[in-house]
């Protein structure tokens, strides 16, 4: 059988690790394993009652908004502009996209090392400025400092889909604006930006996946969730407390809600590609 | 471009010029820094002119690591990553291949069924499974070994539906032809699809050896010891150490270094590349 390596590793890798992770997210175990007792909805319960669950859950929401809107913004100005010069687009389109080749692990040390606060250049430039940094002990500092890896490493990719999306919207629509007499600015909030849009939703959705799961490495390397609780978001909450906390029932319990956000997304995600193409 | 604004113009390169900077900048300084002594990063601000001690920090980097802290030569992890990333890549186009290739051309009871479970996985990515996915490979033995690193990888829902995709654009005539002509599936296999799937398979290697290379979580968990690290996990054990006691300019090189071969690949196949990032995620 032609599909039955795809099928043994996806049953072994995907579903029965899937399944166990719902089903222990019933289960009350200590760490050695040497009891468990069914407890029901109790560590769902337990998680939304848990003051540090749910602050990481901002964190992950506001964490993922500013990484995608930032993110977006930048690449959309940048992309509008390689599709406004004729001449070395295909320099600049080289010298943007290489970003997507590093790790996120290493797009965080990259990062910390440009903002550590002893060494670094970037808080020596901006003590010239009289702004102190110290993202070591000052939460939003490090916040701005994942957003800004993760929103280095994301750059390339919506970059080139935004550049593809301008490309197929037709030339003749713009001529037509411009003949009308609409200038630049207007051309692009009335007739770019809206066509644009479905390029936009599926970058926004894709964003925030990457934004939820992809930055583990970011995190992990530039800043361990620090400083206090200021930057775990929740994947980071799952490896902290099911592998150095070794509670695997909520560990189990937060994978669960993890799942039914992806597949919310998912969902969303495909729902959108199919109607794209009326639009 | 529909009229002549040369301020426009200007702006728009200028601009350009600038996201560029930015974009660079991080690495910029990462190949300054790899190039000075450690005396001269900590002093600061550091010199954003390219020192004079490229070779011998590599040199170090690649055969003794950072002595400081604990941590394996970088070369030995270079080898471990490229091979984890080609065998994640391979593994997962020819796998995906043959799931596509039976899904499309065979009629086998359960036909959809497994197209949709092989589908569904798309929705459990590696993070949200990790505990129980560590156990299975515990289970199994496999810590610490080539196939515990790369076999939970493999399957890949993105690869056979983008195979689907293709196989069903390609005309069944064909299969008719080589049916008349007698040659049994494997063999119009082998001779057809194969042949006609080249530039598809191009573009999701691009892909996939950066997924491959640049995987972090789960060989983080799966090794725990040195001489199975990749390089992006080796790295992360070098700063471990705080400001002080990390050595600077070789995690620096041993960085560039660690970026250098995915970087190529993208840089090299970026026509694959821009192609392949654009079909998988449709």
């Amino acid at each position: 059988m032609l599909v039955a390596p795809q099928l043994a590793i996806t049953i072994a890798f995907f579903f029965w690790p899937a399944a166990n992770t719902l089903y222990q997210s019933v289960l009350l175990q200590d760490p050695f394993g040497t009891s468990v007792q069914f407890v029901g909805l109790e560590n769902f319960r337990a998680l939304f009652n848990d003051e540090s669950y749910l602050a990481s859950f901002k964190v992950t929401v506001v964490f993922s908004v500013l990484v995608a809107a930032i993110g977006l913004s930048f690449s959309l100005l940048l992309a509008v502009m390689a599709d406004r010069i004729t001449r070395g687009v295909f320099v600049f389109r080289t010298l943007l996209i290489w970003p997507y080749a590093v790790a996120p692990a290493i797009a965080g040390v990259l990062w910390v090392f440009l903002f550590s606060p002893s060494i670094g250049i970037l808080p020596y430039w901006l003590e010239q400025i009289g702004y102190h940094w110290n993202h070591l002990l000052n939460g939003r500092q490090a916040m701005a400092l994942v957003v800004t890896a993760a929103v280095w490493k994301q750059v390339s990719y919506n970059f080139l889909f935004f550049v593809a999306g301008l490309q197929s919207i037709p030339k003749s629509l713009i001529e037509a604006a411009a003949i009308d007499g609409a200038g630049p600015m207007r051309r692009f909030w009335t007739i770019v930006f809206p066509l644009l849009s479905p390029t936009t939703f599926f970058l926004l959705v894709v964003n925030i996946v990457f934004a939820f799961f992809d930055t583990f490495g970011i995190i992990d390397a530039a800043t361990q969730g620090g400083p206090g609780q200021a930057t775990t978001v929740l994947v980071y909450k799952v490896f902290q407390d099911g592998f150095k906390g070794l509670d695997l029932g909520g560990s189990a319990a937060q994978s669960a809600i993890l799942m039914a956000i992806v597949i919310t997304l998912t969902v969303v995600q495909f729902r959108y590609i199919e109607r794209k193409v009326q639009y | 471009m529909v009229e002549k604004r040369p301020a426009l113009t200007f702006l728009a390169y200028a601009i350009l010029t600038l996201g560029v900077v930015i974009v660079a900048l991080p690495v910029y300084v990462t190949f300054v820094a790899s190039t000075q002594t450690f005396d001269q990063i900590v002093s600061v601000p550091m010199s954003l002119v390219p020192g004079t001690h490229l070779i011998e920090n590599y040199k170090q980097a690649l055969t003794s690591g950072s002595a400081q802290a604990s941590s394996a030569p970088v070369g030995r992890m270079m080898l471990v990553s490229l091979v984890m990333a080609l065998t994640v890549a391979f593994g997962k186009i020819i796998i995906s291949l043959l799931s596509a290739f039976a899904i499309v051309y065979f009629r086998f009871p359960l036909r959809m069924f497994f197209f949709w479970m092989i589908f569904v996985t798309l929705m459990l990515p590696v993070e949200v499974r990790i505990l129980p996915t560590y156990e299975v490979i515990a289970d199994l033995g496999l810590i610490n070994t080539y196939a515990g690193l790369i076999v939970p990888l493999i399957a890949s829902a993105t690869a056979t539906f983008l195979f689907r995709q293709f196989f069903m654009t390609i005309p069944d005539e064909l299969a008719e032809a080589a049916r008349i002509d007698g040659a049994s599936p494997m063999r119009f296999f082998w001779d057809v699809v194969v042949p006609l799937s080249r530039t598809n398979m191009a573009a999701l290697f691009v892909i996939l050896f950066i997924y491959g290379w640049n995987q972090y979580l789960w060989p983080l968990l799966v090794t725990t010891d040195q001489s199975m690290y990749t390089v992006v996990i080796g790295i992360r054990t070098m700063i471990a150490g705080g400001d002080a006691a990390t050595l600077w300019n070789i995690v620096m090189a041993t960085a560039m270094l660690a970026m250098l071969p995915p970087a190529l690949v993208v840089i090299l196949m970026q026509r694959w590349f821009v192609k392949g990032l654009v079909e998988t995620e449709k």
